[in-house]
């Protein structure tokens, strides 16, 4: 990536757990509209609940250096230029996993049955998750834009370690031990 | 077929055996979930049904899914077997992933039989069936297995699928110790605070030695009739749900002080009273001192009504529960005489933890503080001071109650059966003051203001007995009557969801299935079928309770006595008229004048094999 592509403002997904309901209307419209079906394995955003009352939302955080894109062999992924997303390829991918493998965050899902792996393509720009958070009325996903692109892979992160901090943090030491 | 995986899991644990059961015509009929279970259970066990021990190893446990899960908005999944607590069939709805977890598995449902040598629990990946052993689970409670057991398996799936990414966690469904212990008014739990309450199968689990059961799914939904119309129509309930705002910021929370002050129908002091005014359990102090959590849905639910309380603070700290609703703020509050929010969290707590049914738990604790306020029941027989409002002593109670410890060992059969054990034991009839209809604790609305939607035979001539989700009413057939009622538990869908009304969801399911299914054929024949086979299979019981309709299609004998206070004081049902209502039902309804299922009305619902349980049941009434 050139350094003038990282300074310009993205939108992006920001995600605050704490504000998630565990209601999964973003895993719904997401799979509707990929899929034209239900599928909550197949959502690019899934929301995980090892704790019960502990929603952790988890999804494509656009990494500036694409560490996903960079493992593929088969040049199956790429960079949507005018949101920064990836966008897969499906004919070509393989399901070898080597994006699963190198993404920070174990974020990329090759659902069973799928053909391919699934990766958030931002929806070209409007992505439907977002809007129905807002919808239902949480927030819990929002688009903002800035520059601070660099930071973004730092939100790439395990949603099991993800889900026992933010239990911690919820219901204390005590209760996670 | 179309909203159908088309097949059943059936694992026979006796054997070990695991196997596929393909959906037939018969069975959709049927429809799915409380109907489908019912079907079920009647075809394997109707011909012995009252020889079928509820805890013993013939017993049959579903966990059944409709043709509605993981399309309709929220998610339920459906619990039938024959009920420890009626005898007849009972089916009871829980908040649960598992029935998406098992359709996008491929499966509509598991039937569960025979009784593992060691406790097991389940793990179902896709095709891939595990029984494993759960000897280190045995004796833990939900935040336990939750930290250990949904842990490891998810560890495992994961490590099997690594180059797949991260599935999501699979759904579990467990019981606690009451369960293990066969309590019988224990639950099948999930989500720490979520339970299957009413019919007991938490009991029917722990005697089958199965600890839990785990799905995991990772394939689409099966495919629907009409997805661009069903696509339409979930946005339309999507924003309809959206303005449930009351319920949104409290779900039934509210009910905790305005049943009794604005209905006088809630239970206190074991249903001596059902008004009160006192402001201690409004929702806003649970929300001020308790709540962590303001808005927890499950999957696909738009209107979030559940709260989580949590207690960071004083003698009761890390108790965490749901907010907890309005049947446990009355039955572990007010019926207990309990008012302080810490209080009743706490209680909350303890039932969950235990495995325990908190209205079924809530109706027998007050029903033994009754007999001791009588002084019936003394400080010895129970150990110690049983007084209302003493948290404490109610706590220790379902403690002995799980341990079948002392008089918990009474207690643990239920209000009904340590009715009929006291009785015995003291030489007084204290049926009277156990509050059940056909050996299920009455819901935490009742019928004496008619103030409430329940009123009158909302609960004595109902196939799940005391359950207020699934009440009769008059007219027989209306929406509101308990044959809707077994539409949405067939079709699994939340009681709570059900705001764009009865004929605008059987449109969705229409969608879904590509039935041509009509409010009239629904009341008239398909709903009608369940009611009627689940009724005679309520009527043969067994083996240890049998209930006869002129005797039991009744109130229990509170809701007789005049309300002792508030703005309708001194109101009551008369005997008289409630057997006229009664009646009248069974005319509705096509029952015969003592509320038995006619013959002829089961040829044309296409069992007639049922005629020779409708004989049996006239042979041991001697009608």
């Amino acid at each position: 990536m050139d350094a003038s592509s990282d300074e310009s403002e993205r939108a992006w997904i920001l995600i605050t757990p704490d504000k998630c309901s565990g209601c999964r209307l973003c895993e719904i419209i997401c799979s509707l509209e990929h899929e034209g079906i239900i599928w909550p394995e197949a959502s690019r955003i899934r929301i995980y609940e090892f704790i019960p009352g502990i929603n952790i939302p988890h999804t494509c955080v656009q990494c500036p250096d694409y560490p996903c894109m960079e493992a593929c062999n088969f040049d199956a992924l790429a960079v949507d230029e005018s949101t920064g997303a990836i966008l897969v390829e499906e004919e070509k991918c393989t399901e070898c996993g080597a994006c699963v493998l190198a993404c920070p965050g174990t974020v990329p899902r090759i659902p069973k049955g799928k053909g391919s792996v699934i990766i958030c393509d931002l929806c070209g720009g409007n992505p439907k998750c977002v809007e129905i958070c807002h919808e239902a009325g949480h927030d819990a996903l929002t688009l903002v834009k800035g520059k601070y692109r660099s930071v973004y892979r730092t939100f790439a992160k395990d949603p099991v370690k993800k889900s026992f901090e933010l239990a911690r943090k919820v219901y204390g030491e005590e209760f996670v031990g | 077929m179309r909203g159908y995986a088309g097949k059943l899991l059936d694992i026979d644990l006796s054997g070990e055996k695991i196997r596929e059961v393909e959906l037939t015509e018969k069975m959709l009929q049927f429809y799915g979930g409380r109907g489908l279970g019912t079907y079920l259970l009647w075809k394997e066990l109707g011909e012995e049904w009252e020889k079928v021990d509820p805890l013993g190893e013939k017993n049959i446990l579903l966990i059944l899914t409709g043709p509605l899960t993981g399309y309709y908005p929220g998610m339920k999944t459906a619990v039938v077997s024959k009920s420890p607590e009626s005898n007849g069939v009972i089916g009871s709805v829980l908040s649960s992933e598992a029935g998406l977890e098992l359709k996008a598995a491929g499966y509509d449902g598991i039937i569960i039989r025979g009784r593992a040598k060691n406790p097991v629990y389940l793990l179902v990946n896709d095709e891939d069936i595990e029984i494993c052993d759960a000897e280190k689970y045995w004796g833990m409670g939900g935040i336990e297995l939750y930290k250990s057991l949904l842990k490891d398996a998810h560890g495992r799936l994961e490590r099997n699928w690594k180059l797949r990414g991260i599935p999501k966690e699979p759904a579990m469904l467990y019981i606690g110790k009451s369960g293990e212990n066969k309590v019988r008014f224990s639950v099948i739990m999930t989500k720490l605070m979520h339970a299957a309450g009413y019919g007991g199968f938490g009991a029917v689990m722990g005697s089958k030695n199965l600890k839990a059961i785990l799905v995991k799914g990772n394939g689409p939904l099966p495919d629907v009739y009409d997805k661009e119309k069903l696509r339409a129509l979930l946005r339309d309930f999507w924003e309809e749900f959206f303005t449930m705002n009351t319920f949104r910021q409290w779900g039934t929370g509210p009910g905790g002080y305005s049943v009794g002050r604005d209905r006088s129908s809630q239970p206190v002091r074991n249903w001596q009273k059902e008004y009160h005014d006192d402001e201690r359990i409004s929702v806003v102090n649970f929300e001020l001192k308790a709540w962590i959590k303001k808005y927890w849905a499950d999957y696909g639910c738009p209107v979030n009504c559940m709260k989580i309380s949590y207690l960071r603070y004083g003698p009761y700290k890390g108790s965490l529960t749901d907010a907890p609703d309005y049947e446990l703020m009355a039955y572990l509050g007010t019926n207990l005489g309990i008012f302080e929010p810490e209080k009743i969290i706490y209680l909350s707590y303890l039932v969950d933890e235990l495995g325990l049914d908190g209205i079924n738990a809530g109706n027998v604790l007050g029903f033994t503080a009754e007999l001791y306020q009588r002084g019936i029941l003394t400080e010895k027989d129970i150990g110690f001071k049983l007084d209302w409002g003493d948290e404490k002593s109610f706590a220790r109670l379902l403690h002995l109650i799980t341990e079948k410890r002392g008089i918990g060992k009474i207690l643990a059969e239920g209000t009904y059966r340590a009715a009929l054990e006291i009785s015995k034991m003291k030489g007084i009839d204290v049926m009277k003051y156990a509050v059940h209809v056909k050996g299920i604790g009455v819901g935490a609305h009742g019928i004496r203001s008619e103030l409430d939607y329940t009123k009158n035979i909302s609960y004595a001539v109902s196939v799940q007995g005391g359950d207020h989700t699934s009440t009769a009413t008059l007219p027989a057939k209306s929406y509101e009557g308990e044959i809707v009622n077994a539409y949405y538990d067939s079709a699994v869908i939340c009681n709570f969801l059900t705001k764009p009304g009865f004929e605008r969801i059987l449109e969705f399911g229409n969608y879904v299935t590509g039935f041509e299914i009509t409010p009239e054929k629904w009341l008239n024949e398909m709903g009608l079928r369940i009611i009627h086979l689940q009724r005679i299979l309520l009527l043969l019981g067994g083996p240890d309770v049998h209930w006869d309709p002129r005797i039991h299609d009744d109130n229990p004998e509170h809701f007789y006595e005049p309300l002792p206070n508030g703005p309708v004081k001194d109101k009551a049902p008369t005997k008289n008229g409630i057997r006229e209502k009664v009646r009248q039902y069974y005319r509705e309804m096509g029952y015969d004048e003592n509320g038995i299922p006619k013959e002829e009305m089961l040829e044309e619902f296409g069992i007639g094999e049922a005629k020779r349980e409708v004989k049996r049941i006239r042979k041991y009434l001697n009608l």
